[in-house]
């Protein structure tokens, strides 16, 4: 366990002492005995398996299925196509809201996309939907498709999430054609898929009009929401329950096609139906992260002080819909420099349409900017961290506005101080293992904004003086069930085994969306906010009853502590809130809390999470083979709720760093537009011997304006600042600068002229 | 065709009769026994989450189909826990936090307790590491996996040493 600073005290801590300890994870023992019940793991009676049939073309239309001999295979109960599927009351094609992107629920014959839906098949058993999915063998009419970025491109007014695709300060042209010193640099980084371990699935249940649904989901009421409006039925008539996502990094924040084709098998057969995505059809219709083409540029005096930087990104769209990675934006926030500029263009290409993945924007970005900060420290003949502290951000660069809190000096310190970056010799290859590897090290910086959505929470103190807190969050491995059940006692002024927590359901209150690394702190304030509320209600009671001891106490303050209520000034005097309910005769008491960004602090602050990564690689200088062999992390995240699953958070975010940097490319067959490698073999994500020594330090920090509990966000930062540390290390080893993503062998081969014929 | 087989799961002998060959190891187990702890990640033996054991042996039971394994002696995560009383290797997830979303677990626990069976050096890092790489983590909780797997090793050997006292 990382050291953690004392967590302040006072009035924000009021309640408890919950929050700060290293719980372990509340549903930990489900989960070790196979008892957590994710989507797929439900099997209601009369259930019917769904399969799906996905195109193998890129582009076209289908011109003819084999559904024939799909319903003649024993077994198979209806074969679902564009003819026969149940109708819908708003076209998958309708952008309704900016989040509500274009489905493939059997709308027409049309493929726009190699892997998306064209016929579900239902069958009263699994095997019998696949084989049948297989008799289909559907022929197209096939048009040429593109997936690559050389096509015609546009540029993009809005990228992500709806932010602006350009700003500016300064004057960019003038500051750079002045400036003494220029990198210029274009870095490539590849389609990436999310790969939750768990396939997206659904199984689902009409009741009459009514629908029952188990599916992973991060984000359930706009779920509910997007549903509604696509069967025509009100929000009330749907209930969804996620418990237990097995991973989402995105890719389960929106509804998706195939869920929505599931809902409409189950109707079309009049049954409940699983229906459970395979691995490979993961790769399209679930969204991915798109791939980039950014070009950065860098004015610097002789002194190596920043005067100017561009950052420009071309990113891949579908051709239905736009999701534009915002890579460009991480430049707004990271290094100070008088002129900044960042645009984006977009690319439509015959691909299922890109969306959040970890970290969107900032992963590929930062990778971006932090190999050109090396490049540019290394022309500037300055050790790079050295170059990072000389061009450190006071305020935000882009805004000028002051950041709400920075730790990241401290990160730089703390991180550089634990991995001994003292002693890196500055120039490259000039360091070796004991077997004879090249050693390198490297620094990038880490940033993450803090996020706040909007959310809603019900608390509750019963008549025998426990509580009950009810939000419908989302657990998808971020340890929810644990962090916000800290959150929940110590509102309530409770222990943890005192309150009963409810979660994960879509009848409870609305807590937005678990994404934007934002859900502790926009389910934590509600709930925060839940427990004021009822606390009050509950405290209204006390000092307005003269049989209490705490009559009149209304001017002094009444606090929470340890199930009783107490007066501030003197806390040996109060009472359990048992007698205070059973006194007013009521049978419990109940409080609500929202959550939402202050637009006032938002105005008048940047608000972000900060970093430090630093990595060693070993390069074999014969074969170019990469391993990392240390990353150490730096972090600071505003308070933290739970340092042992915030540390697992930064672990896994390193690690998908590490998997940007070395390993995970979706490669597509440009003739077909297919990807040739839509499985968990080929497409490469690291596994246990990838991943080496790895160290989180969590660097204590306060933020008196992010929310009440002073939370920022940490599921995506880990990624950001991994990817540039293990490039610029690459590039310490072996003195060869790799400008695209996933850096691999082939590209140090030949690196070097003075050994090129030998190896890297 | 109706094809039947005998398996002891957990413990419990099960006849079984299937009306297809077409059925893995891994749906009979969770679409026809409901015996849902295993998981299917990639269904082509590329993840691991589907990992049981059998004959105390550690496989990936989507590859495996069900009526070629007659007589076989199978455990599950279903099977490892004694009534309350978690197996080492659970409780030493726990208390490393070797799972976050928790989908691969059930596949890391039986990999892990099927690789202390096989007697493989399980106090160095390094071959626990490799000797686990068939179970894929998204989420990235290897570092946790690792340590409870030698931290679990450890309790074991020290109790079977203690038994053997
Ligand atoms: S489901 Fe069996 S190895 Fe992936
Ligand atoms: S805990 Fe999520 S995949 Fe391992």
């Amino acid at each position: 366990m990382s050291d953690i600073a004392s967590l302040p005290t006072g009035s924000r801590q009021r309640q408890g002492s919950n929050i700060g300890q290293p719980m372990t994870r509340r549903d930990g023992i489900l989960k070790v005995t196979g008892s957590a019940t994710y989507a797929a793991d439900n099997n209601p009676e009369g259930l019917m398996h769904a399969v799906l049939a996905t195109a193998t073309i890129a582009r076209g239309k289908v011109t003819r299925l084999d559904v024939e001999a799909a319903r003649a295979h024993p077994g198979v109960v209806e074969v679902m196509t564009p003819e026969n599927r149940p109708p819908l009351a708003t076209d998958p094609d309708e952008k309704t809201n900016p989040f509500a992107f274009r489905l493939d629920a059997l709308q027409n014959d049309g493929v726009r996309y190699a892997g998306q839906p064209i016929a579900v098949v239902v069958a009263k058993t699994l095997e019998a939907a696949v084989e049948g999915a297989a008799l289909l063998r559907p022929s197209y009419e096939t048009e040429a498709a593109r997936v690559d970025l050389e096509g015609e491109s546009f540029v993009a007014e809005i990228v992500g999430p709806g932010a602006p695709g350009r700003a500016a300060s300064g004057d960019f042209d003038a500051a750079f054609a002045s400036a003494a010193k220029h990198i210029e640099a274009t870095y490539d980084t590849p389609p990436q898929y999310h790969n939750a371990m768990e396939p997206h699935s659904i199984v689902v249940r009409w009741e009459g009009d009514s629908l029952s649904i188990d599916m992973p989901t991060q984000g359930l009421a706009m779920a509910v929401g997007r549903t509604a409006e696509l069967f025509g039925i009100s929000p009330e008539k749907i209930h969804i329950r996620s418990p237990f996502l097995g991973g989402g990094f995105g890719s389960k924040g929106l509804a998706a096609g195939p869920q929505v084709l599931g809902i409409l098998a189950a109707k079309l057969v009049g049954a409940p139906v699983k229906l459970v995505l395979t691995r490979q059809q993961m790769y399209g219709p679930v969204g991915h992260r798109g791939q980039t083409r950014q070009t950065v540029k860098l004015g610097m005096g002789e002194d190596g002080r920043l005067a100017a930087i561009e950052h420009h990104t071309l990113t891949s769209t579908s051709r239905f819909d736009d999701f534009l990675e915002p890579a460009s934006n991480v430049t707004h926030s990271l290094y100070a420099a008088p002129a900044i500029r960042t645009t984006h263009a977009g690319s439509r290409i015959d691909i299922g349409t890109p969306m959040f993945m970890r970290a969107p924007g900032e992963a590929p970005g930062s990778a971006a900017l932090e190999s050109a900060i090396d490049e540019a420290a290394f022309a500037a003949g300055m050790d790079p961290l050295d170059f990072r502290l000389l061009n450190y951000a006071e305020v935000e660069p882009i805004s000028g506005k002051p950041f709400s809190s920075k730790a990241l000096r401290e990160c730089y310190e703390r991180g550089a101080a634990r991995f001994g970056w003292s002693k890196r010799p500055q120039a490259p290859r000039s360091m070796r293992d004991g077997e004879g590897r090249l050693l390198g090290w490297g620094v990038g910086t880490a940033t993450f904004p803090a996020i706040m959505f909007q959310a809603e929470a019900r608390a509750v103190i019963r008549a025998d003086g426990s509580g009950l807190m009810e939000i419908g969050a989302h657990d998808m491995g971020q340890g929810a069930w644990t962090a916000l059940h800290q959150i929940a006692a110590d509102g309530l002024g409770l222990s943890m085994d005192e309150v009963e927590f409810r979660s994960g359901s879509s009848d409870l209150p609305n807590a937005g969306i678990a994404g934007g690394s934002g859900h502790t702190a926009t389910a934590g304030t509600a709930l925060h906010g839940a427990g004021e509320d009822v606390i009050a209600r509950l405290t209204e009671l006390a000092v307005n009853d003269e049989a209490s001891p705490l009559y009149g106490a209304g001017n002094v303050g009444v606090v929470a502590r340890n199930g009783r209520l107490v007066r501030q000034d003197d806390e040996s005097r109060g009472e359990p809130y048992a007698a205070i309910l059973k006194r007013a005769g009521l049978a419990e008491i109940e409080g609500r809390g929202q959550s939402a960004a202050d637009p006032a602090a938002q105005e008048r602050y940047a608000m972000d999470a900060h970093g430090a990564v630093f990595a060693e690689v070993a390069v074999d200088p014969n074969l170019g083979q990469i391993r990392v062999t240390r990353l150490v992390g730096a972090f600071a995240a505003g308070r933290v709720i739970n340092p042992r699953m915030v540390e697992s958070q930064y672990y896994g975010g390193m690690i998908w760093g590490l998997s940007f940097a070395l390993h995970e490319e979706a490669v597509h067959d440009k003739r077909t537009g297919r990807i040739m490698n839509a499985n968990l073999a080929e497409y490469r994500v690291p596994v246990n011997a990838d991943v080496p020594s790895l160290e989180a330090i969590l660097v204590h920090e306060d933020d008196p304006h992010v929310n009440a509990l002073g939370v920022k966000g940490v599921g995506e930062i880990g990624i950001t600042g991994t990817v540039g540390a293990i490039a610029n290390a690459i590039w310490h080893a072996t003195g060869v600068r790799v400008r695209r993503f996933p850096i691999g062998l082939a590209d140090l081969l030949g690196g070097t002229p003075d050994v090129s014929d030998k190896g890297v | 065709m109706n094809l039947s087989l005998t398996l002891t799961i957990n413990g419990e002998r099960r006849e079984i009769v299937l009306d297809d060959p077409r059925v893995t190891l891994l749906d009979l187990l969770r679409e026809r026994l409901h015996l849902t702890g295993a998981k299917k990640g990639c269904d082509r033996g590329q993840c691991g989450a589907c990992t049981i054991l059998v004959d105390g042996e550690r496989i990936n039971s989507c590859l495996a189909l069900a009526i070629s394994y007659d007589g076989a002696a199978i455990t599950t995560i279903e099977g490892l826990a004694e009534g309350d009383k978690l197996h080492p290797v659970q409780q030493a997830f726990i208390e490393h936090d070797g799972f976050q979303c928790g989908f691969c677990t059930p596949g890391q626990i039986m990999s892990a307790v099927g690789l202390i069976a096989e007697g493989q050096a399980c106090d160095d890092p390094e071959r626990v590491r490799e000797a686990m790489s068939g179970n894929i983590c998204r989420c990235g909780a290897y570092k946790g996996i690792t340590e409870a797997v030698i931290d679990a090793s450890g309790k074991l050997s020290a109790g079977k040493e203690r038994d053997a006292a």
